[in-house]
């Protein structure tokens, strides 16, 4: 039918049509990027349900049989202790950094102490110091007071490096509150606990649940600090997986249902925060 | 300044004399200082101290192998540093990665956040599925380029030749031929979904009704992203550029997993991983680790700049 009116209304609507042709190119071709973007997670989630002889064909047999020879390799060689070690150390590093962010946030907002800004930078700084470089002193310390392979060792390190994110995007929150709101709260005779339950509580719950999210992808992520301060003990998910760098025979598809197992906790905290993902990289520059 | 103007509100709202009000105010001001003070403390505790010892050690002869040969050594590490072929090397490929993978995926990413800005259905789909590859754990992504993609004999880009040219196809080792750009393509691929992120944002920042006007004053699209666009998307450029270098700076996972810092991969968090963790050279490791803090605060100084731009125009 269009095509029909376009002939009738001559060379201005024809451009209406070629808009529209290269409108649907655009969305093509953003259905075919973010497609191929996403297309090695599927593959590696397809081959860690293929045996292990049908997972390293060449070329690929696409429709083997399913099968969960990877999964069971995978959890015969006894992942659960490092998978509980990650879990503890992102679970609680990421409790600490709310309870002292929290506060320090309140402080470099509501009620601003005086050079507030310069704090809140000097929270920054310190996570554009590259880890590496304090990673020895670190070692040397712990290893003095023995504390190495320990996972509180890595709970500390954790808070440290997730607590200038999570400052930042808390501030960023609580700072939306309009200050005629907590004027009008203390002119109504609201005291500090009425004003925190009843104007920031409804604000900053996002904030916290995205901040908390974020902070638990970061210190579940982290290999280098684990790599060199663990050992049996205290070894983490991803240093598990390093077991896997060296290639051993025929391991495709249990290598694929590692990798997928270990993600699985940041996909889906990933996807619960996909909204406020953004603010929490940027470290709330962008909202 | 807030404080001194809440100062004079206390002394509005209680009424009393300006005595009393000083040591009020002081007594208030540590009441706001409080609850910002453990998180400072620690802060200052764990990350700073380490660097202090970093530049001690840095200064000394230090190797776990030689405990008892522990002295002063001056500049010497440094020198050791810069013209050690390794380190030097280290250098040359930290730069070459971060820009690489730095450049690529800013512009990857700007151009899918622009398709992505366009209004169709199932984009809220489209750009979950952007985004699934920074959500894989980083030594997990590494692991499946290497195994699943990269890998000669069974990985999926020599699978996808073969099965395209028949059996005579090439098989190249990807790996081992072209090692940097097997690490940077990997690298590439989870962080384009991070600039994307960060340009959709500031895309959807855009005042659309100014568009609108210059579009209704017969602009070109060209003529609106070269004259409206980019140039508000300046600062997010620059804020998702520089965040992204310096988390590419530190990359330790992917250089570790794919190559083990071979093939003149090693960039220098590697250096010093191994120098450290391997060599046992604790001064060395130590100087490495404080020129990767000069070269990081370079960076972080013009990324601070444009957080504090982007900072002070919210606040505005």
């Amino acid at each position: 039918m269009t095509t029909v009116k376009q002939a009738q209304a001559g060379p201005a609507m024809t451009q209406a049509g070629k808009k529209k042709r290269s409108g649907v190119l655009l969305t093509g071709a953003a259905w075919i990027i973010s497609v191929l973007f996403v297309f090695p997670v599927v593959w590696m989630i397809w081959t860690s349900f293929h045996s292990e002889t049908d997972a390293a064909t060449n070329p690929p047999k696409i429709l083997s049989p399913f099968s969960t020879e990877g999964y069971s390799a995978f959890f015969g060689s006894n992942p659960w202790p490092p998978i509980l070690n990650s879990l503890t150390a992102s679970v609680i590093s990421t409790v600490f950094v709310l309870c002292l962010a929290l506060p320090a946030a309140y402080a470099l907002s509501i009620r601003p102490v005086k050079k507030w800004s310069d704090v809140l930078f000097f929270f920054l700084s310190t996570k554009f110091m590259p880890v590496v470089a304090a990673l020895l002193p670190v070692y040397l310390f712990a290893e003095k007071i023995k504390f190495l392979d320990n996972i509180w060792l890595l709970i500390i390190l954790y808070t440290s490096m997730n607590l200038p994110i999570a400052v930042w995007m808390l501030r960023s929150f609580l700072s939306e509150i309009p200050d005629e709101m907590l004027e009008a709260a203390q002119v109504d005779g609201a005291g500090l606990v009425r004003t925190l339950r009843e104007i920031i509580a409804p604000v900053i719950m996002p904030g916290i649940a995205s901040a908390a999210l974020i902070c638990f992808i970061f210190s579940w992520n982290e290999l280098l600090f684990a790599r060199v301060l663990t050992g049996t003990r205290a070894e983490t998910a991803p240093v598990f997986l390093t077991g896997f760098v060296t290639s051993q025979g025929l391991f495709l598809a249990q290598v694929c249902a590692a990798s997928f197992v270990v993600s699985l906790p940041v996909l889906a905290a990933g996807f619960a925060a996909q909204d406020k993902l953004v603010q929490g990289l940027s470290m709330g520059a962008v909202r | 300044m807030s404080a001194d103007t809440s100062a004079a509100a206390v002394t509005k709202d209680s009424g009393v004399d300006p005595d009393k009000s000083t040591s009020l105010a002081k007594a208030g001001a540590w009441a706001r200082r409080a609850p910002l003070l453990p998180a400072l403390i620690f802060m200052i505790v764990v990350t700073q101290l380490p660097f202090v010892a970093t530049i001690v050690i840095s200064f000394m002869n230090w190797n776990a192998y030689y405990p008892k040969d522990r002295s002063f050594a001056g500049l010497d590490n440094f020198k050791t540093v810069l013209t050690d072929v390794n380190a030097r090397e280290a250098i040359i490929v930290t730069v070459l990665l971060t820009v690489g993978v730095v450049l690529i995926s800013l512009v990857l990413g700007l151009a899918i956040a622009l398709l992505l800005d366009r209004k169709f259905k199932g984009r809220s789909v489209a750009r979950t599925l952007m985004i699934t590859p920074f959500l894989i754990v980083p030594v997990a992504a590494a692991l499946l380029w290497k195994h699943a993609l990269y890998n000669a004999q069974y990985g999926l880009f020599n699978g996808v030749l073969k099965f395209v040219f028949g059996d005579s196809a090439p098989q190249p080792d990807w790996i081992s031929d072209h090692p940097l750009i097997a690490v940077m393509f990997s690298l590439v691929w989870q962080w384009t979904p991070f600039m994307m992120l960060i340009l959709l944002a500031g895309l959807q920042s855009r005042p659309m009704d100014v568009v609108e006007a210059a579009r209704i004053d017969g602009a070109s699209g060209w003529q609106i992203f070269t004259n409206m666009t980019l140039p508000h998307l300046r600062q997010y450029i620059e804020l998702s550029g520089l965040l992204g270098a310096i988390y590419i700076v530190q990359n330790f996972d992917a250089v570790f997993t794919i190559t083990s810092g071979g093939l003149g991969t090693a960039n220098l968090p590697y250096y010093i991983y191994q120098t450290f963790y391997s060599a046992h050279d604790y001064g060395t490791a130590s100087a490495a680790g404080v020129i990767v803090v000069i070269g990081t605060i370079i960076i972080a100084t013009f990324a601070l700049r444009t957080v504090l731009s982007l900072f002070r125009e919210e606040s505005r």
